[in-house]
C-alpha cells in the first residue's frame, strides 16, 4: 500500500502538541491567504491594465518604426545567453565530471523558459506574429545552449577567453542599436522608458562601477597614505548618504559643477550617479576579498620578480575577486533594485512608467495589479542573478578551495 | 663608474621615490579636478545669482507639513520646517529600528525551529522580500494596502484600536489624565493617538524590508555558534533556556551586532524614500524647500550632514554595544 503521508512530514509538523498547534494555525493562515490571492488574481483583478500597456512597460515611448532594432538586440542577447550558459555548463566542475549535456537543473530551467515563452506572450494578449517571435527567440537560446554545451570543451581556451568578451562587445552594439548612430536614426535618451531604461541604467552602472570599485578597493588597501585616505573619504562619503539625496544632487548640482553645455542630460546624470554610488559599495566587497587573500601571496609574487601591477593582476586579484563574487553580485542585485529610485526624480523607468500609467483615469485603482506584476518581474530578475552567481561560484572555485 | 650605475636600480624602480611620485601625481590630479569643479560652481552660481547664503533659512516657508510632531505652519521659517522634517525622520527611524529588530530576531530564530513549516516560511519570507525593491514595497503598502482600508463605520475595529483608511487610532491620555479610546464623530474617527496611513505604510515597509535582512544577520549569528556549545551546555546540566541565555546568545551577539549596525544605518538611509508614500520626512521637506528657493547647494549640504549625523549616532551606539559583547581578553 502506498504511504499517503510522507514519513518525515509527521515528525516535521506534528512532533509535539505545540508544534502541531503552530502547524495547524500556520497552514490555516497560509491557506486562507493563498486562497484569497488566487481568488483575487483570477476573479477580481483586471489584468487588462497590463495587457493594454505592455509595450509601454517594456520600452516606454520608443518610436514604433525603430522597434525592430530592439528585437534584433533581444535576439543577440538570447544568442549570447545561450552560448554563455552552454559554455559555462561545459566547463569542468570541481570534482564532478560532466556527464550529461542537460543536467537536471538545466532541464528544469529550459522547461521553465519554454513554459514562460508559451504562457507570457499569450497572457499579455500579444498578436500572433509577436508571440511567434518570442518562440523563435527561446528556440534560438536553447539551440545555442545545446551547441555550446556540446562543443565548448573542444574549443578550450577560445571559449573561456572569448565568452567574457562577448558581453562588453554586445553592450556597445546594443547601445548603438538602442540610441542610433552609425547610419541608424537617433533615438534620444528621453524616448527610452520602462524596462528598457531600467536595464540600460543598471547595466551601464554595473559595467562601469566594477572597475571603479576594484580601483577604489586597491586604493583603500594601499600603503600610500594619500591613496588610502582619498579612497576612504570617497567611499565613506558615498556610503553615508542615501541614494536619493545623491540622485537629487546629480539632478540639481551637476549642472553647476560642469561648464555650460557639458553636463549630460537627466538620464545619463542618473546613470553616472548610480555608477559612482555602486562603486563605493563594490569597493567594500572587493576590499573584503583582498583582506581574505593572505599577505604571503603578494610577498611571494613580488619575490618571484613580478612588479606590483603584475603581482596584483596575476596573483592577488584573481583570488580576491573570486572570494568577493557573492558580495559583488549581491551589490549588482541591489543596484538593479535601486534603479526604481529613478522614478522619484521623474524618470520613466519601470516604476516611473507604472506610476504614469496609473495616473491615467482609465486605470485608476488598478495599482494592485501593476505593482504585483512589477514585483514578480523584479523578483525573477534578482533571483535569477542570485542563482547564476551561485552556479558561477561553484565552477570558479579551484579544486583546492572549499574542500 | 658604469658598473656602479648599472648596479643601482633605475629611478622608476626606486622604492622611496616611486611612492612619492605616484602620490604626487594622484594628489595633483585630485586637486586639479576639485579646482575645476569648484571654479565652475562659483562661476555658474554667481551667474545665476545663487552664491552661497543661509539667509533664506529664516524666511517664511509658505508650505505646510501634513503631519509633524513639532507644531509647524506655513508662516514659520524654513529652518523650522526642516527641523520638523528631521523629527519626522527620527520618529520613523526610531520605531523602525525597534520593529525591524523584533521581526528580524523572530524570523531569524524561526529558521532554527524544529517545525519544518515554520522554517520554510521564514526562508520564503526572506527570499521574497530581499528580491523586491524597497520602493516598490513602499508604494505597494501605501496604495494597495493602507489606502484600500475601509473608512468610517466599516473600519477594522478591535477593542481600543481602530484601523481605517484615515490611519491607525490608538487609545491614550487626553486633556489631562482622561483615558479615552477612538470614537466616531460625524463619520470621522478621532483618538488621542493617531498614526497616518502615510506613516503607517512607510513604517510597515521599512520594518518588513529591514526585518528580512536582520533575520539573515541573526540566522548567521546563531549558525556561527558551533553545535558543540549546545551539547556542552546540555551536558553541564543547563536547560534549553538557560543555555540559550548564558551560552548561545552571548556568542551569537558577537557576530550579530556588527551586522545589525549595517542594517540599522541602511534603514535610516532608506527612510528617505518616505516621499514615495507622501510622508513629510527630512528629504521631502528639503525637496520642497529647494523647489521654492532654488538653493540647491545649501539644501544638499543640510541633507548630507543630517544623514551623516544620524549614521554616526547609530554607529556610535552600536560600536559601544559591540565593545560590550566582544570577548574580553585580559
Amino acid at each position: 500500500m502506498p504511504r499517503v503521508v510522507r514519513p518525515g512530514l509527521r515528525k516535521e509538523l506534528f512532533a509535539n502538541p505545540i508544534d502541531g498547534l503552530v502547524s495547524v494555525l500556520l497552514i490555516t493562515g497560509v491557506g486562507a491567504a493563498g486562497y484569497g490571492l488566487i481568488h483575487w488574481a483570477f476573479g477580481q483583478a483586471q489584468w487588462v491594465v497590463i495587457q493594454a500597456n505592455s509595450t509601454l512597460f517594456a520600452v516606454g515611448r520608443y518610436p514604433i518604426g525603430q522597434q525592430w532594432r530592439l528585437w534584433l538586440l533581444v535576439a543577440l542577447l538570447a544568442a549570447a545567453t545561450g552560448l554563455s550558459w552552454g559554455a559555462l555548463r561545459g566547463l569542468p566542475q570541481r570534482d564532478r565530471p560532466i556527464r550529461a549535456v542537460w543536467p537536471r537543473n538545466d532541464r528544469i530551467a529550459a522547461i521553465v523558459l519554454v513554459a514562460l515563452c508559451c504562457w507570457a506572450p499569450a497572457a499579455l494578449g500579444l498578436a500572433w506574429p509577436i508571440q511567434a517571435r518570442w518562440w523563435g527567440l527561446t528556440a534560438l537560446l536553447l539551440v545555442l545552449r545545446w551547441l555550446a554545451g556540446r562543443y565548448a570543451s573542444r574549443l578550450g581556451k577560445v571559449a573561456t577567453l572569448g565568452l567574457p568578451l562577448i558581453w562588453p562587445l554586445l553592450y556597445l552594439v546594443g547601445m548603438v542599436l538602442i540610441g542610433g548612430g552609425l547610419g541608424l536614426v537617433t533615438v534620444g535618451a528621453n524616448e527610452w522608458g520602462g524596462l528598457l531604461l531600467t536595464l540600460i541604467e543598471a547595466s551601464f552602472a554595473i559595467l562601469l562601477s566594477a572597475p571603479l570599485g576594484v580601483v577604489l578597493a586597491l586604493g583603500r588597501s594601499s600603503s600610500l597614505p594619500l591613496l588610502r585616505w582619498g579612497s576612504i573619504a570617497y567611499i565613506e562619503f558615498i556610503r553615508g548618504a542615501p541614494l536619493i539625496t545623491l540622485l537629487f544632487l546629480g539632478q540639481n548640482i551637476l549642472g553647476f559643477l560642469l561648464p555650460g553645455g557639458l553636463a549630460p542630460d537627466r538620464i545619463w546624470r542618473a546613470a553616472w550617479i548610480l555608477t559612482f554610488f555602486s562603486a563605493a559599495y563594490l569597493a567594500e566587497a572587493v576590499r573584503a576579498g583582498l583582506a581574505a587573500v593572505p599577505r604571503g601571496q603578494l610577498e611571494a609574487a613580488r619575490s618571484l620578480g613580478l612588479n606590483l601591477p603584475q603581482a596584483l593582476s596575476r596573483v592577488v586579484l584573481p583570488q580576491a575577486l573570486r572570494i568577493a563574487l557573492p558580495a559583488t553580485v549581491g551589490q549588482f542585485i541591489s543596484l538593479l533594485q535601486d534603479t526604481t529610485l529613478l522614478s522619484l526624480i521623474g524618470l520613466l523607468d519601470l516604476l516611473g512608467t507604472a506610476r504614469s500609467v496609473m495616473a491615467n483615469p482609465l486605470y485608476l485603482g488598478k495599482s494592485a495589479e501593476v505593482y504585483l506584476t512589477l514585483a514578480v518581474l523584479f523578483w525573477c530578475c534578482c533571483a535569477a542573478l542570485g542563482l547564476g552567481s551561485r552556479a558561477l561560484e561553484r565552477r570558479l572555485n579551484p579544486p583546492s578551495l572549499g574542500r | 663608474m658604469a658598473g656602479r650605475l648599472s648596479a643601482s636600480p633605475p629611478w622608476w624602480q626606486n622604492r622611496r621615490l616611486v611612492p612619492w611620485l605616484v602620490q604626487g601625481a594622484v594628489g595633483l590630479g585630485i586637486l586639479v579636478v576639485i579646482a575645476f569643479l569648484l571654479g565652475n560652481l562659483v562661476r555658474n552660481l554667481s551667474a545665476a545669482g545663487l552664491l552661497l547664503s543661509w539667509r533664506w533659512l529664516g524666511q517664511p516657508a509658505s508650505f505646510d507639513i501634513a503631519e509633524s510632531l513639532l507644531p509647524f505652519n506655513a508662516s514659520e521659517p524654513y529652518w523650522r520646517g526642516l527641523l520638523a522634517g528631521l523629527v519626522n525622520t527620527l520618529r520613523v527611524v526610531g520605531l523602525g529600528l525597534v520593529g525591524a529588530t523584533l521581526l528580524g530576531t523572530l524570523v531569524g530564530s524561526a529558521s532554527f525551529s524544529s517545525n519544518g513549516l515554520v522554517k520554510r516560511l521564514a526562508r520564503i519570507y526572506v527570499e521574497v522580500i530581499r528580491n523586491i525593491p524597497l520602493l516598490l514595497q513602499l508604494v505597494f503598502w501605501y496604495f494597495v494596502v493602507f489606502l484600500a482600508l475601509p473608512n468610517g463605520e466599516a473600519a477594522i475595529q478591535l477593542p481600543g484600536i481602530v484601523l481605517s483608511k484615515s490611519g491607525l487610532f490608538l487609545p491614550g491620555f487626553e486633556a489631562g489624565f482622561h483615558w479615552s479610546g477612538p470614537s466616531l464623530v460625524d463619520g470621522v474617527w478621532q483618538a488621542p493617538l493617531r498614526f497616518t496611513p502615510e506613516f503607517g505604510a512607510l513604517l510597515t515597509g521599512l520594518v518588513v524590508y529591514t526585518g528580512a535582512f536582520i533575520a539573515e544577520v541573526v540566522r548567521g549569528g546563531i549558525a556561527a555558534v558551533p553545535k558543540g556549545q549546545w551539547e556542552a551546555a546540555t551536558s553541564l546540566g543547563l536547560g534549553p533556556l538557560l543555555s540559550l541565555r548564558r551560552i548561545i546568545i552571548p556568542q551569537a551577539l558577537r557576530v550579530i551586532v556588527p551586522g545589525l549596525n549595517t542594517q540599522y544605518i541602511s534603514l535610516a538611509k532608506n527612510s528617505s524614500l518616505a516621499v514615495a508614500c507622501g510622508y513629510s520626512d527630512l528629504y521631502s521637506v528639503a525637496e520642497t524647500s529647494l523647489n521654492q528657493t532654488g538653493r540647491a547647494i545649501e539644501v544638499i549640504v543640510i541633507l548630507l550632514a543630517a544623514y551623516l549625523a544620524i549614521d554616526l549616532a547609530i554607529s556610535l551606539v552600536m560600536n559601544g554595544l559591540n565593545r560590550l559583547v566582544q570577548i574580553k581578553e585580559r
